[in-house]
């Protein structure tokens, strides 16, 4: 009986630790999707209250760049709604527990399909080790330098990224122009000679046939 | 007093399945509707030898009740996976709860779809499904706790590897985008070209086409005795 009370207590502290996990489950969402025209596609996270999150979209390819954006609270509150944006950065500490949705539409256009990418991040990021959480001594000179380098690298991953997304557009747009550049220029020539040829049937149409009209110029 | 403790441990060996079952079957994330036979696809643009690992699980509606049902038997997820050249990586059915895992041998544009393939289309007619995502390349692909593990390192040799990770992602993300940029120089290259040439060859034709003119309507009109 006196064994079972201290296991009793860390199996709690077990189950504490487990729900505490469940609690605040940082994540991240980074999805690229190709959007039909006429088309809206929704997505949907579940977020704490007072955990911030962030939203970020960039359209790659397709008409003109641009898409509509809109993010709803679990009660169904816009708290942010875009149109026609190419690319936008959202961030939003979350009042209420609940699903959050966010929804991209290209309902405003006819016949172009665009590939939007969009990154959604919840909370902070995990530590790498699950007792890493929860330190109770201070971070060495080696940790803390880990640590900077690790946010630097971040950031230089993230850029990264974003050059890699505009310079997919530029390539997008570069290879566009390739094949339009022979295209048009087919076009161009085919309608060359149709519209010369038919000039000169036209031409050769107001003289043969023996009409009034040309023999009151002639008198 | 043997029997009460062997009670007392069976009793929270309940508890502890019990919550552990509750952690397991909450949200995981990112989720979307999916209808009966839409296809969904996402692409993911990789340098190569890049591992990509994917996770999904799937809810179907239940008409009379409302609700999402937590778990879904016989319901099936048909993953898809086409490399940049649109050569199948990977074509396989999983169950209504699944993981896949894949690693890109070519960089580009890997395009990585899924559709349902529910065997039990009455229950599902007009319903929808709500499946959640989540995927992982690269670096985060990496479990942690795992190779801390396998390999028996210190919490300091572990923040070092994930660095050492992190950048030899960037130093392979450095090489696809150099290898991009040459494909863009060459298209950009290809365009100069085109238009030069197609510009030279319509002025010679509509050079040639004015001489034919000319040629034919002054023939023609010497024969009309007009000229």
């Amino acid at each position: 009986m006196g064994s079972a009370a201290p296991l009793s207590a860390s199996v709690l502290l077990l189950l504490l630790l487990l729900l505490l996990l469940r609690a605040e489950q940082p994540r991240g969402a980074e999805l690229t999707f190709e959007l039909p025209d006429n088309a809206k596609q929704c997505f949907h996270e579940e977020v704490e209250q007072g955990v911030k999150f962030s939203l970020d979209y960039q359209v790659i390819t397709g008409g003109h760049y641009d898409v509509d954006c809109y993010v709803e609270d679990p009660q169904g509150n816009t708290i942010y709604r875009e149109t026609k944006k190419q690319y936008d950065s959202f961030t939003y500490r979350a009042e209420v527990k609940g699903v959050y949705q966010f929804c991209f539409s290209n309902e405003f256009s006819t016949f172009s399909h665009k590939t939007v990418y969009f990154d959604f991040q919840v909370g902070d990021e995990p530590p790498i080790l699950p007792d890493m959480g929860n330190r109770v001594t201070a971070l060495t000179q080696m940790e803390s330098a880990c640590v900077t380098i690790h946010e630097a690298l971040k950031t230089v991953i993230d850029s990264q990224t974003h050059y890699r997304l505009r310079e997919a557009q530029d390539r997008a747009r570069a290879e566009d122009l390739n094949s339009r550049v022979s295209y048009w220029s087919i076009g161009e020539t085919i309608a060359l000679f149709v519209v010369s040829f038919s000039q000169v049937l036209l031409l050769k149409s107001f003289f043969t046939e023996k009409r009034p009209i040309s023999r009151a110029v002639h008198s | 007093m043997a029997g009460v403790r062997a009670g007392l441990l069976r009793a929270m060996g309940r508890q502890v399945l019990l919550l552990l079952a509750v952690c397991a079957t909450g949200a995981r994330g990112l989720y979307f509707h999916i209808g009966e036979t839409e296809k969904r696809c996402f692409i993911e643009e990789i340098p190569d030898e890049t591992m990509v690992i994917g996770n999904y699980r799937t809810q179907m509606w239940d008409k009379q009740k409302e609700v999402f049902l937590p778990s879904t038997p016989g319901l099936g997820m048909h993953v898809e996976v086409k490399d940049p050249d649109g050569k199948v990586v990977l074509s396989r059915q999983y169950g209504s709860e699944g993981r896949f895992t894949f690693t890109s041998h070519t960089p580009g544009d890997h395009q990585i779809c899924l559709h349902s393939n529910s065997t039990r289309m009455a229950l599902f007619a007009g319903g929808k499904l709500r499946v959640h995502l989540d995927i992982q390349v690269g670096e985060h692909a990496n479990n942690y706790p795992e190779i801390a593990a396998k390999d028996k390192l210190t919490e300091l040799q572990l923040r070092a590897r994930q660095l050492l990770d992190q950048v030899e992602q960037i130093q392979k993300e450095q090489d696809y985008q150099r290898y991009r940029e040459e494909r863009f120089r060459l298209t950009s290259e290809s365009t100069n070209q085109r238009v030069l040439w197609w510009s030279i060859a319509q002025t010679v034709i509509l050079i040639l086409t004015g001489i034919w003119q000319m040629r034919h309507l002054k023939s023609f009109f010497e024969a009309k005795k007009l000229v």
